[in-house]
């Protein structure tokens, strides 16, 4: 369960998050929808520290997220970004064993787990041995996912996973990743513009725009009475959006 | 080609010796700075506001030309090791700590993020995702950093370092084209050497690489100890000038005449003084004239075999330029006599010691003796070129012929200063580019005439006698006339500081020779 209350993040020039509170349940998933720039994505990283907010507080399953080492916090929530963010130089394998080893896994245990999510992301087990380089797209996301659900986390934050792949390899990789029965118990929070992914895969939508959260709805409560004209035509806009 | 061959498998040992400390001086000086440049480079790509500044010290080190770096160091660090490795690891910063510092921000911020979001430690982040993936830019650095040193490290050959240089300057001081490519080729085949196994170790995959940084750095401390593999030492250490060691007058004829051997360190000659003297070492070659003699109080020991030929100085003319100029040769001859070892080495001793300029020094000592001329004003139509050596000597000599020539003709006076050695004045002259210089009549004897050992043995080694052959000689091969002899004899010789000469006994060359066998 993830609580945020009264966050704000001032940068510089701009101020990104306005005064935002969201309680996202354990299991759901949770859609921060919006244009770029929005506020999503710093949403987001404030949730695992990739960002310290300016005020307010984010609290993951009852902890203050700012009481804690970032990266003991970060080692217990799974963190999948565009195209995977894998390491260049770690295979398949060792990119799946990197936060098991941080946390201290044994061999035999760091194995049979990388074996067993292999086998739900359909990656054949020849694939172990190589280089990110050598995988394609939709391999590289499901390595990806792979290594942020390696631990078992609770809760597994996206940036704009499915960004960097092409419409008809994206509907097939999403619709894979959130059949997995793993995913499901999970608390998931996605990151996206994509009007129709976040209508398929959200259990409930949060659209944001400047900072703020305009409405918080299931997907059909937002299509059937959004609360504003701007939630309205954000949907509408779906067919005529060009670079989806 | 054959003669190339003949002078490495002579010198085969004293090659490997120059590779050996070659290579181990390149290795610690590269080692120094990648123990201080990898670091360097980690922290500026954490505090980027460092970044400019200490790249631009790196920088602006890297621009100060190499002789010049070693004329700053050598005051602090004396000469030998100290500061050929300083200069070598300064140079070699520069570019460690750049690609250090570029090979780090350059990673992908995508992956530096992921490689946070998923909990790593800023360390962790470092040594597990950073360096691996700036290894092959680091090693492009190392790898420009181990080409320079290679080149560089010839210079350590000025500062009685050693290394590959040793053959490069000794062959250039003696015009000796077989002893400069013996120093060059192996230096050119090393930085290539290097460069290709560097390159083939940067080539490989990221993973081999770690293995490779890790073989490279294993195998760093190894080469570096060429360099301190144990050389002979001897109870004197000797430091003599390139062209001394190699001259067939020099310490080969030492060898041959004293049976001396000795274990000699090469030096820069200007450098050798300053060496003797803050005691890195205890007998140097020098010249019996030079000012440095009175300045640092040494004790030039006595050739009482016969050595070194002697070395009157006397102006060298083209008869070309004698005979259209004729009052040119009356005029020189009027300095005959004038200048004894005693004048000259206080003139030397006035310009090196009490920094006073050859100009001032020339007039003095020509209005002392009577000669000096305020130059007329008047058109001065006709020209002869004079040339001279690179060192005070002869910087005084073309000093004094200048104002004497100007005061007493009509002639307008050239001077081609610096001029490097003997066979560089001599081809000047034989080839008209230069009219007439001072030069010795040993060196005339021994560098241009090279006769042969019978004919050598048959000259008595007097003052007059070599004079007499050696304008004569001169003037039937090339037309070259000597004029009388100044007065003084600047010959080779070997000193050492007078307070520890006077301590062991030493007076002479065939003392020191007893005492460095006894």
């Amino acid at each position: 369960m993830i609580e945020i209350r009264n966050l704000t993040k001032r940068f510089a020039s701009y101020t990104a998050v306005f005064d935002l509170s969201l309680t996202i349940a354990q299991g759901e998933t949770l859609v921060l929808l919006g244009t770029s720039g929005c506020g999503k994505t710093t949403t987001l990283k404030m949730v695992n520290r990739l960002i310290e907010p300016t005020s307010g507080s984010i609290r993951v399953d009852g902890v203050d997220v700012m009481k804690q080492a970032a990266f003991e916090l970060r080692r217990r929530i799974g963190y999948v970004i565009q195209d995977g963010g894998l390491f260049p130089h770690y295979t398949v394998a060792e990119a799946i064993a990197t936060v098991p080893k941080l946390l201290d896994w044994g061999p035999e245990m760091i194995r049979e787990r990388t074996n067993e999510l292999i086998n739900k992301l359909r990656l054949p087990q020849t694939l172990l041995a190589r280089y990110p380089a050598e995988l394609s797209g939709g391999q590289r996301q499901r390595v990806g996912l792979a290594r942020a659900l390696a631990v078992r986390p609770s809760i597994v934050l996206m940036d704009e996973p499915f960004g960097a792949l092409d419409p008809f390899t994206r509907r097939q990789v999403r619709r894979e990743l959130f059949g997995l029965n793993e995913l499901r118990e999970t608390t998931v929070v996605l990151v996206t513009h994509d009007v129709s992914e976040a209508l398929e895969l959200a259990d409930r939508i949060a659209l944001m725009d400047a900072g703020r959260i305009v409405q918080v709805a299931t997907p059909d409560a937002l299509l059937t009475s959004p609360a504003s004209d701007f939630v309205r035509d954000f949907l509408d806009d779906k067919p005529h959006r060009l670079h989806d | 080609m054959t003669d190339f061959l003949t002078f490495v498998r002579e010198h085969a040992d004293k090659l490997l010796e120059q590779t050996l400390t070659h290579i181990g001086l390149t290795a610690v000086s590269l080692l120094l700075a990648l123990l201080l440049g990898v670091p360097l480079g980690i922290l500026i790509s954490r505090r980027s506001r460092l970044a400019g500044s200490v790249l631009g010290i790196a920088g602006v080190l890297q621009t100060v030309p190499s002789v010049a770096l070693l004329g700053f160091l050598i005051p602090v660090l004396g000469i030998g090791v100290g500061p050929a490795l300083m200069a070598l690891f300064l140079y070699a910063l520069l570019p460690i700590i750049r690609n250090t510092y570029v090979g780090i921000t350059e990673v992908d911020a995508s992956v530096k993020e992921a490689a946070r979001g998923i909990g790593m430690t800023n360390r962790q982040v470092l040594t597990k995702v950073e360096l691996p993936l700036a290894l092959p830019v680091i090693f492009a650095g190392v790898r420009t950093a181990t080409v320079i040193n290679v080149g560089v490290a010839t210079l350590a050959a000025y500062v009685a370092a050693g290394g590959l240089g040793e053959f490069i300057f000794s062959g250039i001081a003696l015009s000796n084209v077989n002893m400069m490519m013996a120093g060059a080729i192996p230096a050119a085949l090393l930085a290539i050497g290097f460069d290709v196994a560097l390159a083939s170790l940067q080539r490989l995959s990221v993973r081999k690489l770690r293995i490779g940084a890790v073989a490279f750095i294993a195998l760093m401390p190894f080469l570096s100890a060429f360099y301190w593999l144990p050389i002979q030492q001897d109870k004197l250490i000797a430091g003599f000038a390139h062209e001394f060691y190699g001259r067939a007058d020099g310490y080969p004829g030492l060898q041959k005449t004293y049976g001396l051997n000795l274990h000699p360190r090469l030096i820069d000659q200007n450098l050798m003084y300053e060496a003797i003297r803050s005691g890195q070492v205890d007998i140097i070659s020098g010249y019996s004239t030079d000012g440095r003699i009175q300045a640092f109080d040494l004790l030039v020991l006595a050739d009482n075999r016969h050595a070194f030929p002697p070395y009157d100085a006397a102006p060298m003319v083209r008869q070309v330029t004698l005979n259209r100029f004729p009052e040119l040769g009356q005029t020189l001859n009027l300095l005959a006599g004038k200048l004894t070892d005693s004048v000259m080495t206080a003139l030397n001793y006035q310009v090196d010691y009490e920094k006073q300029s050859p100009e001032s020094v020339a007039r003095t000592f020509l209005t002392r003796v009577g000669l000096y001329k305020r130059p007329e004003p008047r058109q001065r139509s006709e020209t002869v070129v004079m040339g001279s050596k690179v060192f005070t000597e002869q910087y005084i000599l073309a000093e004094i012929y200048r104002q004497l020539i100007e005061g007493q003709t009509s002639l307008r006076v050239v001077t081609k200063t610096g001029l490097g050695g003997t066979q560089i004045c001599f081809d000047a002259l034989r080839t008209g580019a230069i009219d007439f210089y001072p030069e010795y009549t040993g060196t005339g004897l021994l560098v241009i005439l090279q006769p042969s050992a019978h004919t050598l043995a048959n000259l008595s080694m007097q003052s007059d006698s070599i004079y007499d052959y050696v304008q004569h000689q001169f003037h039937q091969q090339y037309q070259l006339n000597w004029l009388k002899p100044l007065g003084f004899n600047n010959s080779y010789c070997l000193m050492m500081r007078r307070d520890q000469a006077k301590q062991l006994g030493i007076k002479t060359i065939e003392d020191l020779v007893n005492y460095m066998e006894r």
